[in-house]
């Protein structure tokens, strides 16, 4: 449900920096550990745009991999889940996969 | 839409009116946050600086050919805004000595009735007042008065967490007295507010015995970003199959520097622990030398 609130931040955020301009396509960085469901991101995206700059703007979205780093025998181990451990039984670190970043529009 | 912060929230109310309908916001809020000044900067700065970037590398989309647009480089994060904030009201706390503690948890396991022993048990020897998040009624502000503390309802209508700037007005409401502890009790959800940074110094996850002992694995998220877990409810451990142990080990391996105190707030077993607990990282916030 939280993606509500990313959309509608993703929106105002864009809105603000397109300064009246139409914005025909957004791109962010979601990682595969940041607990948000591309598609309903996307589904709350498509409504928070209606009667802003962003109606109609494409949403497309980067899914970055998760990744952490092993603290005890310091080898990098992709994650699917935000916790694990490593092989050799020592604790892990997430390094990546945590994003919540708007990258870049493109504007007319 | 607030002009002066921003906020188009016509449905979160606090004690039951509109969050910009609180007598003295227009001022006190500008005065208090002025987010509209940092943001504008920030926005300034980095609309200079990616305009150049985007100048020398235009970045043309093969696939939408018909319409040639610029691409602005926006390159920040989505939560930017809440950590805008959050990062006031961590200004506002400190400025009045006040402590805030983020309490999350599922519905039901227990956090009003923790924060109503914590006010009765604590209440004579620090100030205490409450922020309440839940999506409808004053049920648990009134449960808090009544307790003998200050308290101020959130109601988010559909909204499934708080974030900084409902609390931002909820502080500003409240008028927590300097030195006093600010107990912030989150809306029960055990995966929208991890997300978001209330300015806080401590964030605390509540989980009952009545609950599964997996609850830790099943949403990493929040037991990622707590310092502290209390197991609460721990009179009905004879009645439930809830391994302590396996909650624990859970815990720990989700977010291995994660403390715990179990307790319950029922019979006040173990409350001790955690009060012990909260006066010393308030000690430790008021005066980190």
């Amino acid at each position: 449900m939280h993606e509500l609130s990313l959309a509608t931040a993703v929106v105002d955020a864009c809105a603000e920096r397109a300064a009246g301009a139409r914005v025909l396509r957004v791109r962010v960085e979601i990682g595969q550990l940041a607990a948000v469901l591309p598609e309903s991101l996307r589904f709350c995206f498509g409504i928070c745009a209606r009667g802003t700059a962003l109606e109609g703007a494409e949403l497309e979205i980067l899914e970055t991999p998760g990744r952490a780093v092993c603290e005890t025998c310091g080898d990098t181990v992709a994650l699917s889940s935000p916790f694990g451990r490593c092989a050799c039984g020592g604790v892990l670190r997430v390094v990546s996969g945590d994003e919540l970043r708007v990258k870049d529009m493109e504007i007319v | 839409m607030c002009a002066t912060c921003g906020c188009g929230s016509d449905v979160v109310t606090i004690d039951g009116t509109d969050v910009h309908a609180v007598p003295g916001h227009a001022q006190d809020h500008a005065h208090a946050l002025e987010p509209g000044h940092d943001h504008d900067h920030q926005q300034d700065h980095a609309h200079d600086h990616h305009h150049d970037h985007a100048h020398n590398h235009p970045h043309h989309h093969h696939d939408a050919p018909a319409a040639p647009g610029r691409t602005v480089s926006l390159e920040q994060n989505i939560l930017a805004k809440n950590q805008l904030l959050a990062e006031r009201n961590r200004g506002w706390f400190a400025g009045r000595e006040v402590f805030a503690v983020n309490l999350m948890s599922s519905p039901g396991a227990g956090k009003t009735s923790i924060l109503e022993r914590t006010i009765r048990d604590l209440g004579e020897k620090i100030p205490i007042s409450v922020l309440e998040g839940d999506q409808a009624t004053s049920a648990d502000a009134e449960r808090i008065r009544a307790a003998g503390a200050t308290a101020v309802q959130i109601n988010t209508g559909t909204g499934c967490h708080l974030d900084a700037h409902m609390v931002a007005h909820g502080v500003e409401r409240l008028g927590a007295p300097r030195g006093s502890l600010l107990l912030i009790e989150n809306v029960g959800n055990l995966v929208c507010p991890a997300l978001f940074d209330l300015g806080e110094h401590a964030r605390v996850v509540v989980v009952s015995v009545t609950e599964g002992d997996d609850k830790p694995l099943k949403y990493p998220h929040m037991f990622r970003t707590g310092q502290m877990l209390l197991i609460n409810k721990l009179d009905l451990l004879p009645y439930v199959r809830f391994d302590v142990q396996r909650c624990i080990d859970a815990a720990r391996q989700v977010n291995p520097d994660l403390q715990l105190r179990l307790l319950s707030a029922e019979t006040g077993e173990g409350m001790p622990a955690w009060y012990d607990w909260l006066l010393a990282q308030r000690a430790l916030a008021m005066d980190p030398a």
